[in-house]
């Protein structure tokens, strides 16, 4: 394990202890944040260095089916933007999509120390755990996609609420995941079945179920609650992106009637304006409603302005897109038997476009607008807002007024003018970037050891320059320390490190599999036996525990 | 039931890309042989009896033989000397293996290709440019009500697709397995699998294409004239018939394979292909999928993009993955005589590959890594005997849909594993670099 080591002189950023910009030591040994270490225990100085936990990105395109799918898809992507090995560490590529060791040290070059992927088909689970233990220094996990299941809509509809709780369990155990995730819930029942409709109204039933889109989602969050779970549901929302979908958003808010939820990219959900019209913000409606019900936690799913790529489970909504342009754009599209869809296409947000701009200024009015920032924390989504390497930019747009002025003012005048943004002076402190992007994600995701710098956390430690323009100074962490080993150096790599898959197991009784094995025979085509991910494949990993029902 | 007997339930073929795990394995420990094979189809049988353990020396340089670790060095000693060492092959291995290969191969700066090259290679390169519309083989078995396959031949290459996936498989919306769908097959000539075809559509060789774009334009409401069937062999009237077809299905797939994809216009004729099923989206829920021929082909095309942002055909001689099929695919760099050194894992190039190529690769030296004497390991100046993927050895592997099934070996073997000896080689290159 890890030597002593005595970080001295940073000025420390830690917001779940308190400590707001004071100049004092941080301790490690043996991978954790210690009391004290020894006289002659090796130091670093940060005198003049800001040290903040490890960012943790709580949701992120990093691995699994859907991202090799856009990864293998996209070669221009790549040349521009080439990984070279070094001493320490493998290559790659890079662009949006980047190849997993890529991926994985440029998370550490921004100082982030972990990241969950977002959404995963149990079916793919064995596939996004070969990717992330292929992605280097940072700890990661996944949701996997429950809101479209087959199997579990048969429960709902027959009412078999406990046994729906102890498939979940069995699920989220099989497939090693973190916690569930609903993307457009009912939406592929529509899709597949009933030639590439959709779903718009939460409360009309689901083609051929007897059961609504509320009934899944209210059901979800409950289960996730009752298993108590560390992270709750995780919701991409019905309607995304369309005109006035802000109402389908505060409705889907309700039916969690006070218990924890997380509304995923919630900036893609707050519009206002009528369907085929032009969309307006509706980031105040949105923001009252979470500022008022503290159940309520989101990721903003911010939009910056250049390439990115669409990748979703949300399959209606990437063949509207690839529609926008005519048909012109390539475009993927995966079904995933009995679980979930997927749609990907290559994009990118323009300054002149209404639709962008807008969207680029509703995502802020968001994050400006949010008066407990431990619930709205930072996201782009990535890649569908944007890469990861936007985050530093992202940063400097919340703590510089002048810079957002100058921003706005080079994008649609019409879009910018039609929501408050320029009305907001706020800038966000360090601390409340530190919140932000470290200890909001790591709270809400229920990790006690990471997101901050108390005795007994996971020594996951950034230190940073302090540099007037916070985009440069979070663009290249100078010294990262993961697991209390120094693997950024002076801002080079001196070392690779493989970090942990970090999942949920909670307790389900056995006999739920009696009931899911006939499924599996009669409409899957692998064997029941064949699909949970075995121990073997997640010889790295940590279980977080389940706390009682929440 | 003896000691000596075992059954294994819930294994995994990997002889095609059906990758079928519902394989009951009768199993002789002792003779260390696989008696019987329940739910396999012909191909799958012979795979599991002819997978003993034979009595090859686990090394072999310059065809004499040699212990594991002096191979190793051997085998190291070429590669670090060469100045465009190549790998190729990857494709009956596990995913594991591929990792390591895909490893060592950054390390040495090495260029590295798969057998999609000479197969799905070109639609690879298509989807690059078209994108794809697809689905896992259970959306077919429980929603397909159309489902067409254009230039190959699953009776005789992919024999259960039929039975478990696509035609007579009975799913959730298609209770009635064969009697609920309508097949459709396209190629130059009838072949074993013409007989389960509702419709066969005999197109003239090479003119692929041409049916597909006019397949396109009237999808899109344009008008063709009727000399197209003088062209292509396919009347307007059948053109015009599969398009209502098309259009009108509930949910539409159309497999493909080598017909296009080796043939005049191969990347243009898998593209069309997948164009025409992205267009049909405009009507009704349309897939496509290409039949994956190796039961690791699809692993190897996922490493190795997960590792390097590209499929196949990938090089790191400046340090990082470029990719340019053409120039990094490993016929025309054997043709042209640009390696120095190959290292060939799980395929039989020399068995198969131009002329050319086969000359020039006996020109270098040769590493190779089969369960079996091939034809390039009798060629090679290293040869190591492996154990043999899903009946000796455990790991991944990636059925031709993307789905990543686990392996579950039958019986142990005396040879290490692909993964083994890799690990040996990666770390031995690491050492001697690093010196």
């Amino acid at each position: 394990m890890a030597d002593a080591l005595r970080i001295v002189g940073g000025t420390v950023y830690d917001p779940i202890n308190g400590i707001d910009g004071d100049i004092r030591d941080i301790c490690i040994e043996n991978g954790k944040i210690v009391d004290t270490v020894k006289e002659d225990a090796k130091q670093l100085d940060a005198s003049g260095m800001v040290v903040m936990p490890g960012g943790v990105d709580m949701h992120c395109h990093i691995a699994g089916s859907k991202v090799n799918l856009a990864r293998k898809f996209q070669p221009e992507d790549h040349r521009g933007d080439v990984h070279p090995s070094t001493r320490y560490t493998r290559s790659g590529t890079g662009g949006v999509v980047p190849s997993t060791f890529a991926t994985g040290y440029r998370y550490a070059t921004l100082g982030y120390t972990t990241a969950m992927e977002a959404a995963i088909p149990p079916l793919g689970a064995r596939h996004v755990v070969e990717e992330l233990n292929d992605t280097p220094i940072i700890d990661k996990g996944f949701y996997i996609l429950l809101g479209n299941n087959v199997f579990l809509y048969q429960l709902l509809e027959q009412k078999r609420y406990d046994d729906l709780r102890q498939a979940v369990a069995w699920w989220l155990n099989a497939s090693k995941a973190y916690t569930i995730k609903l993307v457009n819930p009912g939406s592929d029942e529509a899709w597949k079945g009933k030639k590439n409709q959709n779903v718009k109204d939460i409360d009309e039933k689901i083609h051929f179920f007897d059961i609504t889109p509320r009934e899944v989602i209210k059901a979800l969050i409950d289960v996730a609650n009752d298993l108590g779970l560390p992270h709750p549901a995780h919701i991409h929302c019905n309607n995304l992106g369309h005109s006035g979908n802000y109402r389908t958003t505060l409705e889907t808010m309700k039916t969690a009637d006070g218990r924890r939820v997380h509304i995923t990219h919630i900036q893609f959900h707050s519009y206002g304006g009528e369907v085929g019209k032009n969309p307006t913000s509706a980031a105040k409606a949105i923001s009252d409603y979470i500022n008022t019900h503290p159940n309520i936690s989101a990721d903003v799913g911010q939009v910056m302005f250049g390439k990115s790529t669409i990748m979703t489970g949300d399959a209606p909504l990437a063949w509207m897109l690839r529609n926008v342009t005519g048909g012109h754009t390539k475009w993927i599209n995966a079904d995933t038997e009995c679980e979930s869809g997927c749609g990907i296409l290559p994009f990118s947000y323009q300054q002149h476009i209404y639709t962008h701009a807008l969207q680029w200024a509703v995502g802020l009015e968001l994050f400006l607008l949010a008066d407990d920032p431990w619930r709205m924390v930072l996201s782009t989504d990535h890649p569908n807002g944007g890469s990861f390497m936007n985050y530093p930019r992202l940063i400097r747009l919340l703590m510089d007024y002048e810079f957002r002025k100058e921003q706005a003012a080079l994008a649609n005048q019409k879009a910018i003018d039609s929501t408050g943004l320029l009305d907001l002076k706020r800038e966000y402190t360090m601390q409340e970037i530190a919140i932000i992007t470290r200890a909001g994600p790591a709270r809400l995701l229920g990790l006690a050891d990471k997101g901050h710098l108390g005795v007994g956390a996971d020594a996951d430690i950034t230190i940073y320059d302090d540099k007037a323009d916070q985009e440069t100074m979070f663009s290249a962490a100078r010294y990262v320390i993961k697991d209390g080993h120094l693997f950024i150096s002076d801002h080079e790599f001196c070392a690779d490190h493989e970090g942990r898959i970090l999942h949920v197991a909670p307790q389900y009784d056995a006999a739920i599999e009696g009931a899911i094995k006939p499924f599996f025979s009669d409409y899957y085509t692998i064997q029941f036996n064949n699909y949970p991910v075995d121990e073997h494949y997640i010889h790295n990993h940590q279980i977080i525990p389940t706390s009682a029902s929440a | 039931m003896s000691e000596q007997i075992k059954i294994v339930e819930d294994a995994t073929c990997t002889f095609c890309g059906c990758v079928c795990d519902d394989i009951e394995l009768t199993v002789d420990t002792e003779k260390k042989c696989i008696t019987k094979a329940k739910n396999a189809c012909v191909l799958g049988r012979a795979w599991f009896s002819e997978h003993g353990v034979a009595d090859y020396p686990e090394a072999l340089i310059g065809g004499k033989e040699a212990t594991v670790d002096e191979a190793v060095e051997e085998a190291v000693d070429i590669l670090l000397e060469a100045r465009f060492p190549i790998i190729y092959g990857m494709s009956d291995t596990t995913c594991e293996a591929q990792r390591q290969i895909v490893a060592i191969a950054d390390y040495l700066r090495a260029n590295i290709d798969t057998t999609t090259s000479v197969c799905h290679g070109p639609s690879g390169i298509a989807f690059q440019g078209v994108g794809e519309s697809t689905a896992t083989l259970g959306e077919i078995k429980n929603r397909a009500d159309l489902v067409m396959y254009w230039g190959c031949n699953p009776a005789e290459a992919h024999p259960r697709h039929f039975v478990r996936y696509a035609v007579s498989a009975k799913g959730m919306y298609t209770p009635n397995g064969k009697k609920d769908r309508t097949v459709v097959m396209f190629d130059v000539r009838s072949t074993q699998s013409t007989p389960v075809a509702d419709i066969f559509v005999k197109v003239n060789p090479g003119k692929d294409f041409e049916v597909l774009w006019a397949l396109r334009a009237l999808v899109k409401g344009r008008t063709i004239d009727a000399a197209i069937e003088e062209r292509t062999g396919v009347s307007l009237e059948t053109l015009q018939d599969l398009v209502e077809r098309m259009k009108s299905c509930r949910f539409g797939v159309l497999f493909f394979g080598m017909g296009l994809t080796m043939t005049r216009g191969r990347h243009f004729n898998s593209g069309a292909l997948l164009a025409l099923a992205a267009d049909l989206n405009e009507f009704t829920h349309f897939v496509a999928k290409p039949s994956r021929g190796h039961g690791n082909v699809t692993g190897a095309d996922n490493v190795v993009s997960w590792q390097t942002g590209y499929p196949f055909g990938v090089n790191f001689n400046r340090g990082y993955p470029r990719f340019n099929p053409g120039e990094f695919t490993t016929v025309d760099l054997l043709s042209r005589g640009d390696a120095d050194a190959a290292c060939i894992i799980a395929s039989d190039p020399a068995a198969n590959f131009p002329r050319k190529a086969i000359e020039n690769l006996k020109k270098i030296p040769v590493i190779t890594f089969d369960p079996k004497p091939t034809v390039t390991s009798q060629l090679a100046r290293v040869a190591f005997t492996t154990a043999t993927y899903g009946i000796n050895v455990a790991g991944t592997a990636y059925r031709m849909d993307d789905v990543p099934i686990p392996l579950r070996p039958a019986f142990e073997s005396p040879y290490p594993s692909d993964e083994e000896v890799l690990i040996k080689i990666k770390k031995r290159i690491l050492e001697r670099k690093n010196h």
